[in-house]
């Protein structure tokens, strides 16, 4: 679902959004590993429907809904793509930025529990900003750590969740 | 009147020290996330979902009930200032409000919004005080096959009603659905659709799913359109209203209440069809129509109650039936889930204490977020400045936070950023979001009912059809599915609220693309 390529203005669209199929192949897919994923289950005694029943339905559901999607999107059928507050749908879309982020985010998952969330967090906070295009490095260097660490401090005194301390265990 | 005695006793536990600062914490962290740009109501709720974590039921429910309104009230100061609509519901404000900013009127738009969102919200909060017991008494005695039906009416109404494409709304409901089955299956015990890991035979978290789809699913679509111009911001003062504002206002707040509690409550009714009706109500009913279109005061008081009465009459399902019928709804019913409390037809006799408290925090809520939040406009108008990077690596923030915050787990994290590209993917696509979360939401419930229904019957389909209720609720479902398929043979191009909305909007952008 993320190889989508192109994205124009409205004006100069191409007939078709072909990009659709990779949506409607995902949907195929998932359907028919919960199909599959379901006959792998056992039915068990007093329960006339058992645990199959409805994992077929949505699976086969869902394989449905992927083909006929696949066939509208061939026939021409386009999406309305969700319009916001700070959406600019007339330019071209940025999905280096988006692939930045989630970069970023991978990063994250990888460090909290090592790092902790006061350090891994305030990364986060950082990398994101720097991604979208803030320039005052500085200040977002001084807000993420204020963040990451008040929101960590606020986690374990005043709701009492522990959120890994990691490296900084004995420190915080 | 004994549901009066009880909301009085409601309110008395509602009104201890201790739950009235977290109403007020509650409102004010709702407005400030509702007035961010690109949250709403339902992401409000999400994201802030983990602060409440450590609290004790009671008092978590009075900072949602607060943070939910102050969150709706927040979207309004956003449609007014910078004529940039959060959700549907808030269009109708947006096209007359910001003209009336843009005269200079934003005091007096900001204060009949505020004023008509609690005119609205009290006599909602009230009518839901009267409609659910009766509706809950009701309900206890309807049996699963019935119950099953109702929820399936829920997600067709939700799925066929919105959206300009069915197709889109049912892959969307599907999806969720499938994000339901993840887990143990209720029965049997055995892991579904797990992959071999423990943590997915865990069930996902909805936290996770709803902070996923809402939140990072739309800061990452943001990210990829991010509008680069500066944003304008109207300058407002201490919002006031004169006299002749008075006396224009009371009638369209009364109005926008009736027209939006009914749709409230219903699935898929939602708040753009009232606030839609609404305007065009107070446009029909004007002295002088020719001023709609260019800042009339009525066109803001009437939307904006209707959709703060609808606001409120969602509560009337969901306490009653335990059917969620707004996306915030459904992440309401998810948080309850999360303290152990089980959503249904009995959870006014269960745990009647907490649903009364709730009722009356709503009025609290209510209440402060008016004090609180008309002197408060100013400085909440001056969050619009917020730079774009920082507002949404803010979001970005918070929304791992919350999912890390929940099992402590990396784990969650990863999920989450997975819902998070699913939500891109279907902004992308233009699959509506409700369906999916309804699906998330309603899939085991409608999984366990079912079960029960044939468990009854001995596995005969028969079993599923003989209730009269359930009965009457298929043909429901049946003319809800076939009706627009005959419509559209008789009209070529049915007048739908949404296409009048969708219109409305695009003349708007119209204008915008021409300045």
């Amino acid at each position: 679902m993320t190889t989508t390529t192109h994205r124009e203005a409205p004006e100069q669209a191409p007939d078709r959004d072909l990009a659709q199929l990779g949506l409607a192949a995902v949907a195929v897919l998932v359907g028919a590993y919960t199909v599959y994923d379901a006959t792998t289950l056992t039915v068990g005694f007093a329960d006339p429907v058992g645990p199959r029943i409805f994992p077929y339905v949505i699976g086969a559901g869902l394989v449905l809904l992927g083909v006929l999607l696949a066939v509208a999107a061939l026939r021409g059928d386009r999406p309305q793509a969700e319009e916001g507050e700070d959406v600019d749908l007339t330019a071209p879309a940025d999905w280096l930025t988006v692939a930045r982020l989630v970069g970023v985010i991978g990063v994250t998952i990888l460090t909290v529990d090592l790092l902790g969330w006061a350090i891994s967090g305030a990364l986060l906070f950082i990398g994101s900003t720097w991604t979208l295009g803030s320039r005052t490095l500085v200040r977002d260097v001084i807000v993420g750590i204020v963040l990451a660490v008040a929101s960590w401090y606020a986690f374990y005194s005043g709701l009492g969740i522990p959120l890994s301390p990691g490296v900084l265990d004995g420190v915080l | 009147m004994d549901s009066f005695g009880l909301l009085l006793g409601g309110l008395e536990a509602a009104a201890t020290p201790e739950n009235l600062m977290y109403a007020a914490i509650g409102v004010l962290l709702g407005t400030f996330v509702g007035v961010l740009p690109g949250i709403g109501p339902a992401m409000a709720v999400a994201l802030l979902l983990p602060v409440t974590f450590g609290l004790e039921p009671t008092s978590a429910f009075i900072m949602f009930a607060g943070i939910y309104y102050g969150g709706m009230y927040g979207g309004s100061t956003t449609s007014i200032l910078l004529n940039t609509p959060g959700e549907s519901a808030s269009v109708m404000t947006a096209i007359e409000g910001n003209q009336m900013a843009k005269k200079g009127r934003a005091a007096q738009a900001l204060a009949t919004a505020a004023i008509g969102s609690f005119v609205a919200g009290t006599i909602g909060t009230l009518l839901v005080v009267f409609f659910t017991p009766p509706l809950a008494e009701v309900a206890v005695k309807i049996g699963a096959p019935s119950y099953f039906a109702i929820m399936l009416l829920a997600l067709v109404m939700t799925t066929s009603v919105l959206g300009s494409s069915r197709l889109r709304g049912f892959l969307s409901l599907f999806l969720g659905l499938t994000i339901g089955l993840v887990g143990l299956d209720l029965n049997t015990g055995q892991p579904r659709l797990s992959l071999g890991t423990t943590q997915l035979a865990d069930r996902i978290d909805i936290v996770v799913v709803a902070v996923g789809i809402f939140a990072l699913g739309e800061a990452l679509w943001v990210a990829a359109h991010l509008r680069r111009q500066p944003v304008r911001v109207t300058p407002v003062g201490r919002p006031w209203m004169g006299r002749s504002d008075w006396s224009r206002s009371w009638k369209p707040w009364l109005r926008g209440t009736a027209f939006g509690f009914p749709f409230g409550a219903i699935p898929a009714g939602g708040a753009e069809i009232p606030t839609f009706l609404s305007y065009v109500t107070e446009r029909r009913l004007a002295r002088d129509p020719e001023e709609f279109g260019h800042g009339a005061i009525e066109g803001v008081a009437g939307p904006e109650a209707a959709n703060n009465a609808s606001a409120a009459g969602m509560f009337v399902p969901m306490l009653a039936l335990g059917v969620p019928v707004t996306a915030t709804a459904s992440v309401m019913l998810a948080a309850l889930t999360g303290y152990g409390i089980t959503p249904g037809p009995q959870l006014l006799s269960d745990e009647s204490d907490l649903v009364w408290t709730l009722l009356a925090s709503l009025l609290i809520g209510n209440t402060l977020l008016l004090v609180l939040n008309l002197p408060l406009a100013p400085l909440w108008a001056k969050l619009l400045r917020i730079p774009r990077p920082q507002l949404y690596a803010g979001i970005l923030f918070f929304a791992c936070l919350g999912a890390y915050a929940t099992n402590q787990d990396p784990f969650d994290v990863f999920l989450l950023l997975l819902f998070g590209l699913l939500g891109l993917a279907m902004r992308r696509f233009g699959l509506p979001v409700l369906p999916l979360i309804l699906g998330v939401i309603l899939g085991p419930l409608m999984e366990t009912k079912l079960r029960e229904a044939l468990t009854i019957s001995d596995g005969d389909l028969s079993g599923l059809f003989d209730e009269p209720l359930a009965v009457a609720v298929y043909v429901l479902i049946a003319l809800i599915l076939v009706a627009p398929l005959v419509l559209r043979r008789i009209r070529p191009h049915p007048d739908t609220p949404a296409a009048e909305v969708a219109r409305a909007r695009a003349e708007q952008d119209d204008e915008r693309v021409e300045r």
